[in-house]
């Protein structure tokens, strides 16, 4: 087992749009530790996928369970994962692995519901909200090439001016 | 490993400052690091990291000897601009280094019916509990009969974001109204 290098930005393998896992084997099994091993060297990682290891493969582990008082899964592994329902927005602040000494607020939707293959094979559903519905979309963003450079919204407050209509 | 200079900005507003003055930095043979520009009241501000280009201007010339970086010379160099613009500017050596973010960990929002001494007091609660601020901004909204002050501060502090919250509404002893927010950063 060893801990993967993490690609930073910008690693044009951080930009591509990762292809569908065909085959579960022994071989991807073991990525996938080595992956999940990388993600728990990094100091308060609660999410990795694979292309940020050079892989470019719809592959990422979320998991949010070292944070208290939240909603969530525990470990995750998510193959093929999707999205098939979004609900609310919210602001939170967010960094990556990929983009050292820098964060800034993201929207992500409140509540999602996901599909996606767990490591054996087989489909599963989950409904995820707050925090670890948060990881989950990072995680995912970098399954199509997107980082949270792409979703920034302004790094100051959050109230915006209104409009004056006379 | 670069030796670098604050450079300060101000002058009444217009479209195009920040234009003219990275680009006669730039032909100047100066690179830049980190930067914010604000409007305030209606005037630019903008203060600006800069050092010697290790490489030279967009000519591949090497324009500057470290030595000369000070105040008069960056004036000189920006003459055109800064006439043009009517800018006054201002320049400090600096001990700096980059990719040495802090991240806060708690937001402070501060709003309420302007009135003078609404930043020393909460700033000073802040103090009192060791809160490091890190980032301050604050406006005047409203109308020049009801004006509002409205402030953001985000900064480090080991008390909670409740803890926090009780003690600026305790110590504030006004009708300010204060909330604090814990900054959870997610890092994936």
């Amino acid at each position: 087992m060893a801990v993967l290098p993490i690609l930073t930005y910008p690693d044009s393998a951080l930009k591509q749009i990762s292809k569908e896992v065909e085959d579960i084997n022994a071989s991807l099994l073991s990525f996938i530790s080595q992956l999940e091993e990388t993600m728990r060297a990094g100091s308060g990682g609660v999410g990795i996928a694979a292309p940020q290891v050079g892989r470019i493969e719809r592959i990422a582990i979320v998991d949010v369970s070292s944070k208290a008082k939240i909603d969530q899964h525990g470990r995750l592994v998510l193959i093929n994962p999707e999205i098939s329902r979004w609900d609310g927005m919210k602001v939170g602040r967010e960094g990556c692995m990929s983009v050292p000494d820098f964060t800034g607020n993201v929207i992500r939707a409140d509540q999602i519901e996901l599909t996606y293959l767990d490591e054996r094979g087989e489909q599963q559903q989950l409904e995820a909200n707050g925090y670890e519905a948060r990881a989950i979309q990072h995680e995912l963003d970098h399954l199509d090439g997107l980082l949270f450079l792409d979703r920034l919204v302004s790094r100051h407050n959050d109230l915006f001016k209104r409009k004056v209509y006379k | 490993m670069s030796a670098w200079y604050m450079l300060t900005i101000v002058g009444r507003d217009q479209p195009g400052i920040v234009a003219q003055i990275s680009n006669g930095l730039f032909e100047a043979g100066y690179q830049l690091g980190e930067t914010s520009m604000m409007r305030l009241g209606g005037n630019f501000t903008m203060m600006l990291m800069v050092s010697r280009g290790t490489n030279g201007n967009a000519t591949g010339e090497n324009v500057i000897d470290e030595d000369e970086i000070n105040e008069a010379k960056i004036k000189a160099q920006l003459q055109p601009c800064l006439t043009d613009l009517d800018l006054r500017v201002h320049l400090d050596p600096i001990e700096a280094h980059l990719h040495e973010h802090i991240t806060p960990n708690l937001r402070v929002s501060v709003y309420g019916a302007d009135r003078p001494g609404i930043v020393a007091r909460v700033t000073n609660i802040l103090q009192q509990q060791d809160f490091n601020i890190l980032d301050l901004e604050s406006d005047v909204a409203g109308s020049d009969d009801k004006p509002i002050y409205i402030m953001h501060i985000e900064g480090v502090c080991q008390s909670s974001a409740d803890d926090l919250e009780q003690a600026l509404n305790r110590e504030s002893k006004s009708e300010i109204d204060i909330k604090v927010f814990p900054i959870d950063t997610l890092i994936g």
